[in-house]
């Protein structure tokens, strides 16, 4: 196998990481809905935190977009 | 004529030098992402001028706008940091609204006419910018944790109460968690804007592709269209969200290095 081809099936294997990150973000979001139903007054309160989640985990799935598109772009 | 070239989701982040910088080195100049840096801090600056001019009791818009940013990032670094927060407070409040805009440059289109410098460009979407910002940070953060505490900063990486014989496994874990910090601060910021603005062009290059096939084909570009406002619209959030986070990320740190002898 040359090492264009290798490159290529590992562009494809990084993006494995954005599934971890769906799921993380399905939990935080639905962890704070399931809340926001039992107690919609304490709903807005959680928001704050409930972004900060959101933006750490996405981060953390797109570290294996960022490598896939390096891949793909030559850089690596 | 306009000089309409066809672009790769890849050319919006193409640094070109506009005025080279006497200095000996090819290197140095001033280029479209330090242009788009001095009309950023240029607008934050003209922005809070307006705001300020005869400021009244009760507020005008623009005076409104400013203050609800500052209400913001103050209770932020008050509700984080406690009463020794006030000093960090401009500093924080400075790096939130230089890199939300920055974020938000990107998203600004621009005409296909135009100089190749003059095209759009976000400063934050490189890594040595993001890296600069959070190696300024962490900087500030050690130093202020040792000017604070002493060599009772290095608390922070064993904390008290725990058996004698968990230390030589903590420390180490500690270490190197605290060091990744400015990484890691670096790094989310970079990838959020470069990934977000290669998904945008991605989606406008397929329009245009379908839209050039021609005949049946370019109905189905409405698809990527409207891929690409909903893409804009997530683009806006995480503009805005990216640059809290850092904020919030930076007064946690600090708050971390002022409390470092409590633990």
């Amino acid at each position: 196998m040359d090492a264009e081809a290798a490159k290529l099936i590992g562009a494809g294997l990084a993006t494995f990481p954005l599934a971890g990150a769906g799921v993380g973000l399905g939990l935080i979001f639905g962890n704070f809905l399931s809340g926001a139903f039992r107690n919609p007054s304490a709903a807005a309160q959680n928001q704050t935190t409930m972004l900060l989640g959101f933006a750490l985990t996405e981060f953390t799935g797109l570290l294996g977009f960022v490598i896939s598109i390096l891949i793909l772009l030559g850089i690596f | 004529m306009m000089n309409l070239r066809a672009a790769g989701p890849m050319d919006q982040f193409e640094i070109i030098p506009i005025v080279q910088l006497p200095g000996g080195s090819d290197l140095l100049a001033f280029t479209n992402s330090s242009l788009w840096m001095v009309i950023g801090t240029a607008a934050i600056i003209i922005f809070f001028f307006m705001a300020t001019r005869r400021a009244g009791m009760i507020p005008g818009r623009v005076q409104s706008a400013a203050e609800v940013l500052y209400e913001f990032v103050s209770d932020l670094v008050r509700d984080t940091i406690g009463s020794e927060g006030r000093k960090f407070f401009p500093y924080v409040f400075t790096l939130f609204l230089w890199i939300l805009v920055m974020n938000l440059f990107g998203l600004i289109p621009s005409f296909p006419g135009l100089a190749h410098e003059l095209h759009t460009f976000t400063p934050t979407s490189h890594l040595v910018v993001t890296l600069a910002l959070a190696m300024l940070t962490i900087t500030i953060v050690i130093v202020y944790g040792f000017m604070k505490n002493g060599l009772k900063f290095f608390k922070l990486f064993a904390p008290s109460g725990l058996p004698m014989w968990l230390y030589p496994l903590l420390v180490p874990i500690e270490l190197v968690s605290f060091l990744s910090r400015p990484l890691s601060l670096a790094i989310r910021l970079f990838a959020n804007m470069f990934a977000g603005h290669i998904i945008l062009k991605l989606f406008a290059g397929f329009v245009g592709s379908l839209l050039a096939a021609g005949g049946a084909v370019a109905l189905i570009g409405i698809v990527p269209f409207l891929g690409v406002v909903a893409v804009t619209a997530l683009e806006f959030l995480v503009a805005l969200l990216q640059a809290y986070v850092f904020a919030v990320l930076t007064c946690i740190y600090l708050s971390d290095a002022a409390h470092a002898a409590d633990h």
